[in-house]
């Protein structure tokens, strides 16, 4: 997928001027965090299964050949085959070549994060393939030809309206004059149109949640059931997949497992958790007779051993994109790539390098929530300012910032120079603003002072008040 | 292909700052894998009784808006499963699975019911199968692919009857997989295995939950209190003599 991460600010202006987004993150802002709440309340070991979850995924990553080399040998065992791809193309031109094998027309998909990173839907519509996605969010965003703004709820930005005119466009052979006001007459709307073509595919592909090394199996987790309608009726299923999904055993998976639903949508467990080996076995009267993994490295091996390596424990849950005050403002769309949220501004340099979208780790309140919840403990905050320190070593932020960084620097590195500034600087403030108590306007500030006031300083340093009390306590 | 394997390998280990493991280290990771050691496990259910296990698992079913009917004996399904789809409109009609411990129910004593016996096809609207386990903690049935357990039958009709017997019901899906190791892994694992909790959902459009996105609307659990007779999708040795009391 190409990013457009260099524009986030004007992208990020515009989704605060979009009121249809606007409505639909209000939606968002309240429902995740409470549903996610209530959740977590309700199992007291939740820290606990944190804990382990980090744990597992940190073992799993120390010996990552190992495991991998143990999965890909227990997929073939089972019948299946992996095809490694260390860039986008690779993995692209995989799938291509087992759809041209099968003489493949036309392919459902699940939603898959790694398929979206990998650009694989305008690929295989170039090469003579049309690709169906099959998640009610993917569909919609499909026919609108949009990225996905969410990683679990792709159409998350869209108020029903807009969805029902796209169908209206799209859906041309049904009556002009249907109802379509309520989400249930669209949903079902989707599920008649889209049946057929479930039926009709040759090959169907779903990204994984987990892959199991023990097994050489595959994880998907989903709510609709799109996904195991995807992966059962055609000839072939195709697993898009990157090498960070790993765990040992289906321990590991269960404990993983309880963790994603209850991060990501405050569900106990999801509807479907559906794992699958190798293709049909003999005897069985369903299921594909080709089994293919397609195992992304992409950019993420280059993370371990980094600063960056606790990133790859992520299990896409989007409980720091849920939680995110930065996302619920702007949406994701801003965000110019893949991943939104705190996640993405940690994994989008990573994946596509910082010279292209350094807006993101630096829009950031610093607020904290995306770690708190993270249900594998990735410090999310810490990440971001190491990306702002890799920016700003690699000279890549806008001179003016980087010359008043510096001078703030020099200064903050002399203390009895910064607390004599800042003596004066409060004074002077607290004088200028001695009348009403706040400043309506200020010279270099306008961009705070335009939607809202600057209270005045009280005309002493919290500095100069401390010492001075500590002075007077040893006096008593 | 291979080559993007050599790389991303090597890449792995110089990032790691090593090189291939070691031999005991090898052993020791597979001797780890083999002792299928348990995480940390939620005491929810593993904290009950057999039968609160039962119970916990109906009322968790029952939030995700599964439905449940609890029958004495097997003698009893066919009455309830005809009578859950009057209730709800449906015809009498139903493609099961060729599970042959589903023939232990006697379904010639409602003669009304239509029943077909195979995978499902488009036009079938209600599937009936057995489970592998019910696990309590969850409300979660698991079920297995299998020559006799087709898996369109967990999605393709709009509704899925799913018979469970009381000593079917366990704790957690660790206690399910546990059932599943009983030959050479991955050789003799199902080729999928379904865990399901409720219907198909989706809140894709303004968070707005509904039912029915594109697997079974209704999701019904018919739940046999006693008796060993309908079927499970495993061998009958492992089966805790629970629930008999």
């Amino acid at each position: 997928m190409l990013a457009t991460s260099r524009n986030f600010e004007a992208a990020a202006q515009a989704g605060l001027a979009n009121d249809n987004l606007q409505r639909a993150l209000g939606l968002a802002r309240t429902g995740f965090p409470l549903r996610r709440r209530l959740a977590v309340e309700r199992l007291p070991e939740f820290e606990e299964l944190r804990e382990s979850g980090r744990s597992i995924k940190d073992h799993t990553l120390q010996h990552l050949d190992f495991y991998l080399e143990l999965y890909e040998s227990q997929v073939v065992a089972s019948g299946g085959r992996v095809h490694w791809a260390d860039t986008s193309a690779e993995a692209c031109a995989a799938v291509l070549q087992i759809c041209r094998s099968a003489g493949a027309k036309t392919v459902t998909k699940g939603k898959s994060m790694v398929a979206e990173e990998v650009g694989l839907n305008d690929f295989l519509e170039a090469n003579g393939i049309t690709p169906v996605e099959t998640d009610l969010g993917e569909y919609i965003i499909q026919l609108r030809h949009e990225p996905p703004s969410h990683i679990i709820a792709p159409a998350i930005h869209l108020v029903k309206e807009q969805v029902a005119d796209t169908f209206r466009s799209e859906h041309r052979s049904l009556d002009p004059d249907r109802l379509l006001v309520e989400p249930r007459q669209m949903c079902d709307e989707a599920r008649a149109v889209l049946r057929p073509r479930f039926l009709a595919a040759d090959v169907g592909i779903t990204g994984a949640n987990f892959l199991i090394a023990e097994t050489g199996s595959s994880i998907i987790v989903t709510n609709e059931g799109n996904g195991d309608l995807t992966q059962t009726l055609p000839r072939i299923h195709i697993v898009m997949t990157s090498i960070e999904k790993l765990v040992p055993t289906f321990e590991d998976a269960a404990t993983l497992l309880r963790l994603l639903a209850r991060s990501a949508t405050g569900q106990e467990f999801s509807s479907y958790t559906t794992i699958s080996t190798g293709p049909r076995r003999a005897g069985d009267l369903d299921g594909p007779e080709q089994y293919h993994v397609v195992l992304l490295d992409n950019g993420r091996s280059a993370m371990l051993g980094t600063e960056f390596q606790d990133m790859l424990r992520c299990i896409r849950c989007s409980a720091c994109i849920n939680h995110c005050p930065v996302y619920a403002a702007i949406g994701g769309h801003a965000y110019g790539w893949v991943y939104p949220g705190p996640m993405g501004a940690v994994l989008t340099p990573s994946l596509i390098g910082i010279h292209q979208s350094g807006h993101l780790p630096n829009a950031s309140t610093f607020c904290g929530r995306c770690e708190s919840v993270c249900p594998v403990q990735i410090p999310l905050p810490k990440m971001m300012r190491h990306w702002r320190e890799r920016e700003y070593a690699m000279k890549l932020n806008p001179p003016i910032y980087r010359t008043g960084l510096s001078a703030w620097a020099w200064v903050a590195r002399r203390p009895a120079l910064y607390h004599a500034l800042a003596e004066i600087a409060s004074r002077a403030l607290g004088w200028a603003g001695r009348g009403r108590g706040r400043f309506r306007a200020l010279p270099t500030a306008a961009g705070w002072t335009r939607v809202r006031d600057m209270p005045a300083p009280e005309g002493r340093s919290f500095h100069s008040l401390w010492a001075r009390r500590q002075k007077n306590r040893a006096a008593m | 292909m291979s080559e993007a394997r050599e790389r991303i390998l090597s890449d792995i280990r110089n990032a790691l700052g090593r090189g291939r493991l070691d031999p005991a280290r090898d052993a020791e990771l597979r001797a780890g894998i083999a002792a299928h050691r348990r995480n940390p496990v939620p005491a929810r259910a593993t904290a009950l009784d057999e039968q609160g296990q039962v119970e916990l698992f109906v009322a968790m079913a029952e939030e995700v808006q599964a439905t449940v009917t609890r029958v004495g004996s097997p003698a009893a399904v066919p009455e309830a499963v005809a009578r859950y789809l009057s209730a709800e409109n449906l015809p009498a009609e139903l493609v099961m699975a060729p599970d042959p411990r589903l023939d232990t129910v006697p379904w010639s004593t409602w003669p009304l019911l239509r029943i077909r016996r195979g995978r499902a096809e488009a036009k079938d609207r209600v599937s009936l199968t057995p489970c592998h386990v019910a696990i309590a903690e969850t409300g979660t049935l698991m079920l297995v692919s299998g020559s006799q357990t087709p898996i369109t039958l967990n999605f393709l009709p709009e509704t899925h009857i799913v018979l469970v017997r009381a000593d079917q019901v366990v704790a957690t899906y660790e206690d399910g997989w546990d059932r599943l190791r009983t030959g050479e892994m991955p050789e003799d694992l199902p080729r999928a295995v379904n865990f399901i909790t409720g219907p198909s959902r989706t809140a894709d459009i303004e968070q707005h939950i509904e039912l029915g996105a594109h697997g079974p609307r209704r999701l019904h659990i018919v739940l046999v209190e006693n008796g060993q007779a309908t079927g499970s999708g495993e061998d009958e040795e492992h089966q805790a003599p629970a629930g008999q009391s």
